[in-house]
């Protein structure tokens, strides 16, 4: 029989952390530090909203960008807490989560052996999908003593005549590093220079404990340069309702739009008008939420101080990445054994690229409880293999 | 800064103080000396416990009791609000606008013990009017806590 599987999805390797929760998920008094998503149920009256359209029946398609009525609203969020205008038919699309608009942003933009940057430690899709969209993942190693911040100069070293297209994730998934407005202006320069395109996923926006975020589409000569990713996982808690969008130049929207017409319809309709609610009336949810990570961020970093694990503050996101080179192991290592021995589940920093060796990434999406309870077996652990070492 | 160890200490009381100096980035003593402060100024009024009562296994009957009172000339609904508040038996004494004019919650051992209150104390003071008895079939919800078991986490590590 002939093989029935195309070269290019068997050289796609699956993603390494769902081996940790199988474990996890067989062990009684197991805590994880592990996951990538809010803890806080969607509030109630986005999932009323929600109810409500089931209850009158909207269970048809929308039109494939989206409910118009949710892309004004978005634009009209976009706009209120990031100054950021875009128009709402031409230049916005309503996906089914940021993931999808990662996908379906490469394949509109890329043709075979377009260079793709990407920055790691990041988010695990960038590199499938820009293979899978033919693409060349081109990685940029970000370093711990930049906050794992994209410097200029990392980037123009990374840059050659096949270059098109830059993937920004920030905040960031898995480091928490956030690019302030002059990391954003130095690289903007750049980017200009080289005429590059900007895949910007900025899903964890509203998760920034410094200053409010900066989108890079709001700096001068970016937004035409940029496809914005976004959604409402993160913000308002609502990772399973699967709902985000893209924002960009028409020309590009009007193509992804081709893509996900054909592979997707359009947003589950349920999610559409539940995200209506959130975009009118959610801006106090989030703020409630941020300042209870923000709480919870300060805690985790004064555990890792206290034990003298090194940690560079994290200002967005709810992750934090503390170094675990001092005991000499893989980070992968490091996670089986501690899970193993203290029962407690971590993301080793491999898994979100090779730079993330001898890192961890810990999320505090959790109560103060679990989180209190999590560090005290950590700091045990930690102090057990100091002595062993000694 | 006051708001924000507020609205903390009010979902747990009980929280650590270096915690909450760390989660607030604040210093402790000076949130310390604050609730100090706001003991001495009746801001903080007490720090309870919510007991599921049901669960606990004890009996016990919580009406909430509309009262139609006549307010007495000088201080208005005060005074005979506070002739009902100072019986210990009474929960909580709201003045209400509607129907009504006071909202008397009180928990009691029995059906008997309250409807005795009602009658033998409250209805026989002479300001009051009526009385309309609700008793308390079940608690869903209280000071802002669902009264069911807690749920488990069913995330899942995906990325």
């Amino acid at each position: 029989m002939r093989d029935p599987l195309s070269k290019t999805i068997t050289t796609i390797k699956p993603s390494g952390i769902r081996k940790f929760f199988d474990i996890v998920s067989e062990m009684d008094d197991a805590i994880s530090l592990g996951v990538g998503e809010p803890d806080f149920d969607t509030p109630w009256h986005i999932r009323d909203e929600g109810i409500y359209s089931l209850e009158k029946g909207r269970t048809f398609y929308t039109s494939n960008a989206g409910l118009k009525e949710l892309r004004v609203e978005i634009a009209n969020y976009l706009d209120r807490r990031f100054g950021l205008n875009y128009h709402p038919e031409q230049e916005m699309l309503i996906t089914v989560g940021g993931s999808e608009a990662i996908d379906i942003a490469m394949r509109a933009m890329l043709d075979p052996g377009d260079e793709v940057l990407i920055p790691q430690p990041s988010y695990v899709s960038y590199v499938p999908c820009a293979v899978l969209a033919n693409g060349v993942p081109v990685i940029i190693e970000l370093k711990a003593e930049n906050e794992f911040r994209l410097t200029a100069e990392e980037l123009e070293a990374a840059i050659t005549p096949k270059t098109k297209l830059l993937v920004l994730p920030f905040p960031n998934n898995p480091t928490g590093s956030v690019m302030e407005r002059k990391d954003l202006e130095a690289i903007a320069k750049v980017i200009e220079k080289y005429d590059l395109y900007v895949l910007s996923d900025e899903i964890y926006a509203e998760l920034t404990y410094l200053e409010k975020h900066v989108s890079i589409a709001s700096l001068p000569g970016m937004k035409e340069r940029t496809i914005l990713i976004s959604g409402f996982s993160k913000s308002h808690a609502m990772t399973g309702w699967r709902l985000g969008y893209a924002c960009g130049p028409a020309v590009i929207i009007k193509q992804m739009l081709k893509i996900h017409q054909f592979a997707i319809m359009c947003a589950p309709t349920t999610s559409q008008y539940a995200a209506v609610e959130a975009m009118k009336n959610g801006d106090a949810d989030v703020a409630m939420m941020r300042e209870e990570y923000n709480g919870r961020r300060r805690y985790l970093m004064k555990r890792f101080k206290d034990m003298g694990l090194e940690c560079f503050e994290p200002f967005g996101a709810f992750y934090a990445f503390p170094c675990i080179k001092e005991f000499g192991m893989t980070s992968d290592e490091f996670a089986t054994r501690l899970l193993n021995a203290k029962k407690v589940a971590v993301v080793p920093g491999a898994a979100f690229g090779d730079c993330g060796e001898g890192f961890l990434r810990i999320s505090y999406a959790y109560s103060l409880d679990d989180l209190k309870e999590a560090l005290d077996r950590v700091e045990e652990f930690i102090t057990e293999l100091r002595a062993e070492q000694s | 800064m006051r708001e924000k160890i507020l609205s903390y200490i009010e979902k747990n009381s009980r929280v650590d103080l270096a915690d909450l100096a760390v989660m607030l980035d604040m210093d402790e003593t000076v949130i310390m000396n604050e609730l100090e402060a706001m003991e001495h100024e009746g801001i903080i009024c007490g720090y309870h416990t919510l007991i599921n009562w049901d669960k606990a296994g004890v009996e016990k009957v919580t009406a909430l009791i509309e009262v139609r009172v006549t307010p007495q000339r000088g201080m208005g609904f005060d005074k005979v609000a506070e002739r009902i508040y100072n019986y210990p038996e009474v929960n909580s004494v709201y003045l209400i606008s509607g129907g009504f004019d006071l909202m008397v919650t009180l928990e009691g051992k029995t059906l008997r013990e309250i409807s005795q209150f009602v009658s033998d104390k409250l209805s026989a003071l002479d300001q009051v009017l009526s009385t309309k008895t609700n008793f308390i079939l079940k608690k869903y919800k209280d000071h802002g806590t669902v009264m069911a078991a807690p749920t488990k986490d069913e995330r899942i590590m995906m990325a």
